[in-house]
Parts: C-alpha cells; sequence; structure tokens
C-alpha cells in the first residue's frame, strides 16, 4: 500500500472510533467501545494462520463509570492526536506521546503504561499497527549476522547493506519499520534466533553461520515487533525454518511462545508477527539432565510461571507439558551460556548440530 | 440538770418543712439558677398529669418575668380539670400532700413535694406568697388564693382567699415569685422541648422575659391515664405490707388474692404453705414475726409479672417520632418500645429512639434525651443508669464513633416507664442503676443501632453513586468536544445524558420528516405521574396515542397527555406536524427534570 493511501486509510478508521462515539452522544446513548478481553482465556488457535489470537470475549468500555468515561476521553485525545499526525506528516514515539499528554489536562495519562495499553487497542480496533499512525516503537530492533543481501529504504536514501560482509561484530542492527527492508538474496538454510547477546557472539566467534549456512538473529530477551517482524518474513519470503534457542527457563519459553505464536498483549497482531513455524531448539530442561549442564534450583517465581504455562493455552502441547513438568521436578534451570562448562565449542560442534538434525533442520 | 436532760430540753420534733428548708439540695433548688427551672418542671408535670387523669388534652403556658434584681415571677397555667377551693391549699401549702404516692401507676409527680416546695423557695427568699387560681368547670367560680407555707408544722397559711372571675373554664395558675437567674435558659428550653417531643399531644407556650417560645400539638390523641394496679407479692416491703394487713377484715388468703396483683387460689395456698401461717387468721391480728415470714413466702413463690399494660402508658413509636419529628429536623428517626419487664416486682417499659443527621451538631456527642415517665431528666446524666447503659453498647459496630455515648450527629431518646422509676435521689434527676433496666437499654439501643447503620450505608451507597454520576457528567463535555473535533461537526448537547446518569426525567421533542417524536423517560428510581403539554401549530389529530386534551388558543393548538412512566422506561407520542413550539413538562420535581427540545 502506498503511504498516502495508508495515511488516509488510518485517518479513516480513526475518524469512525470517534464518529461512533458522537453518534452515541448525539442519539443519547452513554458512549462506549468494546474490545477483545486481553487475557489468557481469552486467546485462540487459529486453524487457517496457525496463530494465537483474540478470543470472542469482549470487554466494554463504557462512560458509565467515572473510570470508563475517562478512559474513553484519554483514548478521544489519543485519536484526535494521531489523526493531526497523520495529517501534518510527522510521526512520534509512544513516550513522546506520553510526554505530549501532559497537556491535556485531566486526561494526560498517569503512566507510560496507560498509553502504550491505548495504543494496543486502537491497533485491535482499526486493525491496523501502530506504525499505521505514524507511531515508531520505543525498543529497537535486535540484530542479524549471516549471509543475507538486504535493500533498505532510508531516510538518506536507499542502502544495499550484506549482513556479513558490510557489517562490523555487532550485526545488522534491524530498523523500526521492517516494511522498508527488501531481501534481495540470501545463501543461508534457516535462521538461529538466540535470546542473549553472549550466545549470539559466541555463534559468531565459532564461524556457526558460515559453517552450517545459517542466519544469526539476536533478539535481545523479549524480541521487539521488528524483531520479530523480520523472522517473520525471513520464514514466509525466503522458506527458511526459524529455530528459537534461548535459557532453560519459563520466561525464556515465554519468549519462544511469542516468537512462534504471539503474545498475549499482542494478540491482534498475530498474523503479522508471529511465525508459527519457529522451533524451540533448548536450552530444554530435558538437556539440563541429558548434559549434567550448571543449574540453579528454581525460584517460587519460576514455579509459579511454570505452573501458569501448564494453563496457558499456547503450551497446552504433548511436548511442553512433558518438558515443563520435568522441569518442575528437576526444581532447576539453566542458561544457554552453561554449554561453556564443556568447552567452548560444544555447543557449536556438538549440542547445536545434534539438536537440528533431530529436528530435520539440516 | 445533767447532760441527758440538757441534751433533752433541746429535742423536738423537725417538720418536713423544716428539714426541707435545710435540704433544698435534695429536691432540685440547690441554686437559684436551678429552683427556676424546678418549679417550672414541678408545675408543667402536675398540670400534664391532670389533663391526663382528666382526659384533656393540654394547654400550657408557662411565663417567667423578672420583677426586680434577681427576681422573677414564675407562672404556669393549665386548662386542666382544676383543684376545689379546699384543696388548693393542702396541695400548695403543704409537703408530701398528694393523691398519687399510694397509688401504684405510671404517673409523673408522685410524692406530692416538688410544687410546694417551689412556694416554700419562694417563701424563703422573697416571702411574697404564691397565688394560685383555680377553676373546676363553668358552673362554679374561680378561686383565688394567696399561700405560705407554716414551716414548723407543715401547713398552710391561707394569706387571703377570694372568687374572681375567670376567662378560663376549668384549670388551675399557679404564680410564685422568687430569687433567681436565666442563666440556665438553654436548659429551660430543652427542658421545654423534650417534654414536647415524649407528650406530643400537649401544647405548650412560653413567654420566658418576652422572649416566646411555641411547642405545638403533633396529635390530637387524647392520652388515657393508667389506671393503678395492686402491689405485685415481689414489689413490697414491710412497712407496707403491715399497713394493708393492719386495715383488712380479710382473712390470710383472701387479703392475698383481693389485695395484691397477679396472686390467684393456687399461688396463695403455696405462699400460706410456705409461711407457715394459718390459712383462718385474720391478717390485722398478725404480729410483725408473722407478717415477715408472710413477706419472705411472698418473695419466694414465682408470681407472673404484673400487668404493665394497665398501669404503664408508653409513648408508643409512632408518637415519639411524631414528637422528634416536630422538634427536630433530621434525616432518619427510628423507634422501639419494648415489651414491659419486671424489677423487684416494679412493671417497666423502655422505649427508645434514634435519629441522625438534619441540623444536630456533626461535632461532639450526641444529644441524649433522657425521660422518666414522660419525665425530661436534666441533670446528673453522668450518673444515670441510661448513660451507663447508652456508653456500654459498642457503637462502633454501627458505623458510629463513641466516646462512651456515640459521637457524630446523633439523637439518642430514653424512656423509662415504670410505676416506680428507681431515682438515685429524691431530685428525681437521674435513673439508679438496675440490671433489668440496664439491660433492656442496651438491647433495644442495638436493635436500632442496627437500623441507624443501615441507614447509614444506603446513605453512604447512595452519595458514591452520585458522586460517580458527577465526575461521570463533568467528563461528558469534554468527550463530546473532543469527539465533535475529530468528526469536524457541531458539539452535541450532552444534556440528556447526564439527566440520565443523573437519575432524572429526560423529556425530548424531535422531528424527523414530518414527524414530531416526543419521549420522556424516566431514568429515576420511582414511577412518575406526569402531563405533557406540547403547545404548537400542529393541531396532532392523528397523534399516538391521542391527546388527552387539545385546547386552541389563537392559532396554537395546546396538547396534553398525561402519561405513568415507571422506572427505567420511557413514554413515546408521535403525530405529523412541523415540530416548532415549546414542550412543557409538569408532575415532577424541577430539580429532576431535563427538557430537550432538539427542533430548538
Amino acid at each position: 500500500m502506498l503511504k498516502k493511501e495508508l495515511d488516509e486509510e488510518a485517518t479513516k478508521r480513526l475518524k469512525n472510533i470517534a464518529g461512533r462515539w458522537y453518534d452515541q452522544i448525539s442519539s443519547a446513548t452513554i458512549p462506549y467501545i468494546s474490545l477483545p478481553t486481553r487475557t489468557k482465556q481469552n486467546i485462540e488457535y487459529d486453524e487457517k494462520s496457525e496463530v494465537w489470537k483474540y478470543g470472542n470475549r469482549e470487554t466494554l468500555r463504557s462512560a458509565s463509570s467515572a473510570k470508563g468515561a475517562m478512559h474513553l476521553l484519554k483514548m478521544a485525545h489519543v485519536v484526535g492526536f494521531l489523526k493531526n499526525q497523520i495529517a501534518d506528516n510527522r510521526s512520534s514515539t509512544l513516550r513522546e506521546m506520553y510526554y505530549i499528554s501532559e497537556g491535556w489536562k485531566r486526561a494526560k495519562f498517569s503512566a507510560q503504561d496507560e498509553s502504550n495499553m491505548l495504543v494496543e487497542d486502537l491497533e485491535i480496533v482499526t486493525e491496523l499497527s501502530r506504525e499505521a499512525f505514524h507511531l515508531r516503537p520505543e525498543e529497537d530492533g535486535a540484530s542479524v549476522y549471516g549471509s543475507l543481501r538486504i535493500k533498505e529504504q532510508t531516510r538518506r536514501g536507499e542502502r544495499i547493506i550484506h549482513c556479513r560482509e558490510d557489517v562490523g561484530e555487532a550485526g545488522y542492527p534491524i530498523p523500526n519499520n521492517v516494511d522498508n527492508l527488501e531481501f534481495i538474496d540470501h545463501d543461508a538454510k534457516f535462521v538461529i534466533a538466540m535470546e542473549t547477546g553472549g550466545m549470539y557472539a559466541r555463534l559468531m566467534e565459532n564461524g556457526f553461520d558460515e559453517e552450517h549456512d545459517a542466519i544469526l538473529v539476536h533478539l535481545k530477551g523479549q524480541p521487539a515487533r521488528s524483531t520479530r517482524r523480520v523472522l517473520k518474513r525471513l520464514n514466509t519470503e525466503l522458506g527458511l525454518p526459524v529455530v528459537i534457542f534461548t535459557d532453560g527457563d519459563p520466561w525464556s519459553y515465554r519468549i519462544f511462545a511469542s516468537v512462534a505464536y504471539g503474545s498475549i498483549k499482542a494478540a491482534h497482531m498475530s498474523e503479522i508477527l508471529a511465525t508459527p513455524g519457529a522451533q524451540f531448539i533448548g536450552v530444554q530442561p530435558s538437556d539440563i539432565s541429558n548434559y549434567d549442564l550448571p543449574a540453579d534450583k528454581l525460584t517460587e517465581g519460576d514455579i509459579a510461571a511454570l505452573k501458569a504455562e501448564l494453563t496457558d493455552p499456547r503450551f497446552d502441547t504433548e511436548y511442553w507439558r512433558k518438558e515443563i513438568n520435568l522441569q518442575l521436578k528437576l526444581g532447576v534451570k539453566s542458561e544457554q551460556q552453561a554449554f561453556a562448562s564443556r568447552g567452548l565449542d560444544f555447543v557449536t560442534k556438538e549440542y547445536l548440530p545434534a539438536r537440528l538434525s533431530e529436528m530435520g533442520v539440516i | 440538770m445533767d447532760l441527758a436532760e440538757e441534751l433533752a430540753s433541746k429535742q423536738r420534733s423537725i417538720s418536713v418543712a423544716e428539714f426541707f428548708e435545710k435540704n433544698k439540695h435534695l429536691l432540685g433548688f440547690d441554686s437559684p439558677t436551678r429552683g427556676i427551672i424546678t418549679t417550672i418542671k414541678e408545675a408543667v408535670d402536675n398540670s400534664l398529669d391532670a389533663c391526663e387523669e382528666a382526659e384533656i388534652l393540654p394547654d400550657i403556658y408557662v411565663g417567667i418575668k423578672k420583677t426586680g434584681k434577681d427576681v422573677f415571677r414564675i407562672i404556669v397555667e393549665d386548662n386542666g380539670p382544676g383543684i376545689t377551693p379546699a384543696q388548693v391549699p393542702f396541695v400548695f401549702g403543704k409537703l408530701l400532700y398528694g393523691s398519687r404516692f399510694h397509688q401504684i401507676r405510671q404517673s409523673r409527680g408522685q410524692q406530692g413535694i416538688g410544687i410546694s416546695a417551689a412556694v416554700l423557695y419562694a417563701q424563703l427568699t422573697t416571702g411574697i406568697p404564691a397565688v394560685v387560681t383555680s377553676r373546676t368547670g363553668h358552673k362554679s367560680p374561680a378561686h383565688r388564693f394567696e399561700l405560705l407555707i407554716k414551716t414548723e408544722t407543715n401547713e398552710p397559711e391561707i394569706v387571703k382567699e377570694e372568687e374572681i372571675v375567670w376567662d378560663r373554664m376549668h384549670g388551675t395558675r399557679i404564680e410564685i415569685e422568687f430569687k433567681s437567674s436565666l442563666a440556665a435558659k438553654k436548659r429551660l428550653l430543652d427542658y421545654l422541648r423534650y417534654t414536647s417531643v415524649v407528650n406530643p399531644h400537649a401544647r405548650i407556650r412560653a413567654d420566658i422575659d418576652g422572649d416566646l417560645h411555641n411547642f405545638e400539638r403533633a396529635s390530637d390523641e387524647i392520652i388515657v391515664a393508667p389506671k393503678a394496679i395492686a402491689p405485685h407479692p415481689h414489689g413490697i416491703e414491710l412497712g407496707l405490707l403491715k399497713r394493708m394487713a393492719a386495715v383488712s377484715d380479710k382473712k390470710l388468703k383472701e387479703f392475698l388474692i383481693d389485695g395484691f396483683s397477679r396472686v390467684g387460689e393456687k399461688n396463695a395456698d403455696e405462699i400460706i404453705g410456705i409461711s407457715g401461717l394459718k390459712n383462718s387468721r385474720k391478717t390485722s391480728g398478725l404480729k410483725i414475726e408473722e407478717l415477715k415470714s408472710l413477706l419472705s413466702a411472698m418473695q419466694t413463690v414465682s408470681v407472673p409479672p404484673p400487668p404493665a399494660s394497665q398501669c404503664l402508658s408508653p409513648i408508643g413509636e409512632e408518637m415519639i417520632i411524631k414528637g422528634i419529628d416536630k422538634e427536630f429536623e433530621l434525616d432518619f428517626v427510628k423507634s422501639r418500645t419494648r415489651k414491659s419487664q419486671v424489677y423487684s416486682g416494679n412493671p417497666f417499659i423502655i422505649e427508645a429512639a434514634i435519629g441522625y443527621g438534619g441540623k444536630l451538631e456533626a461535632e461532639g456527642t450526641a444529644t441524649l434525651m433522657r425521660f422518666a415517665n414522660r419525665v425530661p431528666l436534666l441533670y446528673q446524666q453522668g450518673a444515670c443508669a441510661i448513660t451507663n447503659a447508652v456508653s456500654q453498647v459498642n457503637w462502633r459496630s454501627y458505623n458510629l464513633s463513641q466516646q462512651g455515648i456515640p459521637t457524630g450527629p446523633v439523637m439518642i431518646l430514653v424512656h423509662v416507664a415504670s410505676t416506680n422509676v428507681p431515682f438515685t435521689s429524691e431530685s428525681k434527676d437521674a435513673v439508679a442503676a438496675i440490671d433489668e433496666i440496664e439491660k433492656e437499654i442496651i438491647l433495644v439501643m442495638q436493635d436500632l443501632g442496627r437500623e441507624l447503620k443501615n441507614f447509614l450505608s444506603r446513605r453512604d451507597k447512595n452519595k458514591q453513586e452520585e458522586e460517580r454520576a458527577r465526575a461521570v457528567c463533568s467528563l461528558l463535555p469534554d468527550i463530546a468536544r473532543k469527539v465533535s473535533e475529530i468528526v469536524e461537526k457541531p458539539v452535541p448537547d450532552t444534556a440528556p445524558l447526564e439527566a440520565q446518569i443523573m437519575r432524572k426525567v429526560v423529556a425530548k421533542k424531535q422531528t424527523i420528516n414530518g414527524t414530531v417524536e416526543i419521549t420522556v423517560s424516566n431514568h429515576t428510581r420511582s414511577p412518575v405521574s406526569v402531563t405533557v403539554y406540547n403547545m404548537s401549530e400542529d393541531s396532532a389529530v392523528d397523534a399516538k396515542p391521542k391527546t388527552d386534551f387539545t385546547d386552541v388558543i389563537g392559532d396554537e393548538y395546546n396538547k396534553l397527555w398525561k402519561a405513568e412512566i415507571e422506572p427505567e422506561s420511557a413514554w413515546k407520542a408521535t403525530y405529523s406536524g412541523s415540530g416548532s413550539g415549546t414542550l412543557d413538562v409538569r408532575g415532577v420535581d424541577e430539580k429532576k427534570l431535563v427538557v430537550v427540545d432538539l427542533d430548538a
């Protein structure tokens, strides 16, 4: 879609929201808006797109309560602000919008979280991503390293970059708006995404990308939308399998889940953000016992998180039930860099090749 | 002369009047300030008692006039049955002369001390005789007396007696002049107001040295005076038993059955059996030791409680509320009349009320109104069993704070009605601590406390809801403004929405494509009955529903509909027309109504 068309569409949809409220008020109906309930109880697996999306449960936001009225007023301010921003061809970050709200008197945000939630609400209602409203994500994307040539549309013109030959040790940094990227060519058989920078550097140093024709992606913890978007595009556009390599603890499994199935918070974006084919390499709880990895005891929080995952529809598979129950039984967790206890080359020479062939990737 | 003889020469009997002269405080004349209140209280009590006995609705005038430095003339006049001329000197000029002392029933005055004590007090401070005017009916003339009391003998001294012409058909007027001050005026007004609360059948006019106060009658129901009952075997003392036995010519069993309440054949036999006396004995011949064993037998046998309904006259829940409502404007009042109970053979009834809010002081301790046999108790609150019982209640569990008695805008009324109210002293200021009485007061307070708690939580809920509604209403115009800015349209009127949220009645007129539509929506919590007036050039002959009335005024039609609308529902009328003109709705408080004319 051309930028102009996208802007017009975004403006139209924003005005529609305000228009509904206008009609409600004019007909003496207390203004309201209904949104999908954003909890794990209300995400459902969509067979067609193979991702998790919001179900049918809706939460009604109505001005009949003081809290609801305030929410609607804030929402109206955000809609007005975004509409003007598109018209003026400006853009801002969520953080900037949070500060701009200082001028909205009573309707100003009391915390950044509130404005984030509101923008997510708007994405859901308009079925557009925040980028369509000229809102730039705060977090910077992670980096990519490997045999991949891309073309990036920058503000200073087009750049063609090879993600190994034209970049330094840190790799190619993924831009905020991934829609400005084009993949030109590549020489890879799969993509491996890692949670920690340490492991990313380890694979780079050990030449894993060249040896196994892999594209390395650094997730930087819970991956930003742009990172997930890149993974999705590498998977669908280039047909490359994606594997995820994280620590062996409940929080890391959620990183995998958000890449593979979509996150609960952004389930409305699952279709463009989630990579349903992504596979989990490890660290698996069974690896901890099989390789006798150095481990820490599970904290109470870890145990609670593992138990919560047992009720999370995204983890409702035989594989995850088995692994999570095993971990609860072992009572321990290990970091991915714990493989170093068997030598610095163990992870690239032994563990990963073994797992990858086991999973049928190589 | 030896010492004993010397002492004997100084010993002589003391008359009650002399005794009183030295012990004024015992009867409530301990200070000049207090004397004025005690005098009025005694006179008003007598008037109310007299009216009650004669079944007359009391009309009482209370006057206080300053006649000299520190000298006041107190006048109390009633429309009671009057007092025969022969009795007047004794009623007012002799202490301990009364008709009610020997009767077992609820009455205000009892001993016949109060008003003659006031006469004596006047005599002691100013020497001016009391003036009493009384008339017993239209056939007899009024008599006017000037009276003093001979203190040595406790006999009346008639200074002057004359027949006079009095415009009153019947009634009594007493004028007493003594040294006093009006320092306790507030307390005096409290006394009159409280008296009026528990005597809603009385009208009291007061002229306090030119300052006029009226306490209006709230009920025309004549109070039936309680009837005297025979003493109860559990509530009798040896002295009375001895006197009763001496004057009776009956045999023991008959004496017990006839002379005491609730004693039947079976009980009498039982008492006689335990006493060890012979049934054939005449009571007049019983010796003191025999009387003692009879008394102890009477008190061991279980006898049903005395018949309270005859001898007690509780004010009644409804009357208490009427009385409170007329003197105080409160947000909440509840009252209770408990079932009669007995202490030491004396029947009693506890009545109580609790009030909240209105014009009561928001700070400080609650207003506690104590009553004994419909008489307000004004002094010694701290020493009173009523205060003690009220303080024992855990008011915090009824959402009130407390410092002994509860604090905040609270009013508590407690009435102890009994054939024999146990006072701590003869000045009758405080009820003595009797377990049975305190227990009853605590129970009634807990009952009323629960009622108050319900009221308070309901009120808080309503308050919260109103605050919520206000908060929403303050945001709606902002939302409307912002939204219309986005859609680039004129700002819509949020009044109907606000009315809905504030739970009002919203009347709306709107004309679309030549059809005029009038709707009246009831967002209140109760059904409304409204009349809708619509004045315009449209004749509305096709109106649905049909108009209840159409009036032609010049070239305009004044259309009228009547509608009953349930809560959360709406009434609608349509007709074809231009929709110009006016819309008006009657039958709803203006504060609860919003009229929106969308054609205007």
